[in-house]
């Protein structure tokens, strides 16, 4: 069986490298899954879960945004800022989501919307895979 | 001759400036390795996002980007990156001997300059200069974070993009190794990755959602990078240069106190000596 090799990396550190059957991440445009032999492919990344199967199952891991590249047998996801999804904090989630709302409702400068509206898209992507993370029972 | 209590005093000072230099002396040592470690973890996202701007510039020379694009330069624009505390040796001292070098070179060529700073340090030396100073950013600390990065960058690479500045400079410190340190100037922008490998033009990537917008991420992402792995070297510089500096100011502090040790034995055996002849005399005048 042909493999990918996949890198997540962040620009502090690498999360993970290693072999995988496919690679599932949050594309601009929406969610897409990559198997061996895709064609070379650059896309932005959104707020979410980006997940590698491989052999023993699957694992997550939650980036705030970057740039997924794409070649025929290596995908590398330098993300914005990336952690294991098993490390997420929905406390830390619902506060963030929480004070973007808030931020939002003032409307306040154009440009401190935009960070707003940022933010409020990244707290609900943490919420989302946090929901989808406990409903296949990964998380408590 | 100095007086034995006087001397006593000068040697517990000496003492304890050299327990201080010490203790600096240890921490610093142990926090180069988690600086290194640092350093070493942020070169596989660097050396992505460099791989895939490579191929970029490659396959689309013809792409207008202003980053990509050199253009005459009539200013210029300089991003130093210093450390916040002193204590560390020459290694600021030499950095700024550098920046002086590209700041009289800008003079000669008559080109408006204007500065970014990172680290108290520069900052206090630009102001000294009294340069245009466009952004500072202080207090990183031993462990700086890409959050750091983003302010002072993003105002530069708008002052290019705007066409205030037609180049930018970004000077920091290399680390070679525990012992040597070398201030470096690089070229942030107009950006030009290197091409010692010749790689196949003929493969082009499926861009979402357009080439454009896509491009400018990725180029902003890079310098962000870049200039990240200068702050995070710059620590690691920072570190080792205190190590070694508080090192000989340790064993300074171990010499001078032998010295006054000596001094002090001598004016102590002078004043026994003074006494036992004023009492000799005494008891003769008896």
């Amino acid at each position: 069986m042909m493999r990918i090799r996949v890198q997540i990396v962040d620009p502090e550190a690498p999360l993970y490298s290693g072999e995988a059957d496919a690679v599932f991440a949050p594309a601009e445009l929406g969610e897409v899954g990559i198997m061996p032999r895709h064609a070379p492919l650059l896309t932005r990344l959104r707020a979410g879960e980006v997940r590698v199967r491989h052999d023993v199952g699957e694992e997550s891991f939650f980036v705030t945004g970057g740039i997924l590249e794409v070649q025929p047998f290596a995908v590398t996801v330098l993300a914005d800022r990336a952690v294991r999804s098993a490390e997420l904090d929905e406390e830390e989630a619902r506060r963030a989501r929480q004070r973007a709302e808030e931020r939002l409702a003032q409307k306040a400068a154009e440009l401190d919307i935009a960070h707003a509206e940022a933010e409020l898209a990244e707290a609900v992507a943490r919420l989302r895979a946090i929901e989808r993370l406990r409903k296949i029972g990964v998380l408590k | 001759m100095a007086h034995a209590k006087e001397i006593r005093q000068q040697i517990r000072s000496v003492r304890s400036t050299q327990k201080i230099t010490r203790a600096m002396e240890m921490v610093a040592a142990s926090k180069i390795r988690r600086a290194q470690e640092r350093l070493r973890r942020s070169a596989p996202y660097a050396d992505g996002i460099e791989a895939v701007v490579r191929r970029l510039a490659r396959v689309h020379p013809e792409f207008p980007h202003p980053f990509l694009v050199p253009r005459p330069v009539r200013s210029l624009g300089i991003l130093v990156v210093s450390t916040d505390r002193g204590l560390c040796g020459g290694l600021n001292v030499n950095l700024f001997r550098l920046l002086l070098q590209e700041i009289r070179r800008a003079r000669n060529e008559n080109l408006p300059l204007s500065v970014g700073t990172f680290g108290n340090k520069a900052a206090v030396f630009v102001r000294r200069l009294r340069l245009d100073t466009l952004a500072t950013a202080s207090g990183i600390g031993d462990s700086p974070r890409l959050s750091n990065v983003i302010g002072p960058l993003k105002v530069m690479a708008d002052a290019y993009r705007e066409g205030r500045i037609d180049r930018l400079l970004l000077l920091g410190n290399r680390f070679v190794n525990t012992m040597v340190q070398q201030p470096v100037v690089n070229v942030l922008l107009p950006l030009h990755p290197s091409e010692e490998q010749e790689l196949p033009a003929h493969w082009d990537y499926l861009y979402e959602p357009d080439g454009v917008r896509l491009i400018d991420t990725v180029l902003n992402r890079y310098l962000e990078a870049r200039v990240y792995h200068a702050l995070v070297e710059n620590a690691c510089c920072e570190q080792a240069a205190r190590m070694v500096a508080m090192k000989s100011a340790s064993e300074n502090a171990a010499e001078l106190i032998n010295r006054l040790e000596l001094a002090y034995n001598k004016a102590r055996q002078a004043a026994i000596t003074r006494e036992i002849s004023e009492i000799v005399a005494g008891a003769e005048a008896v």
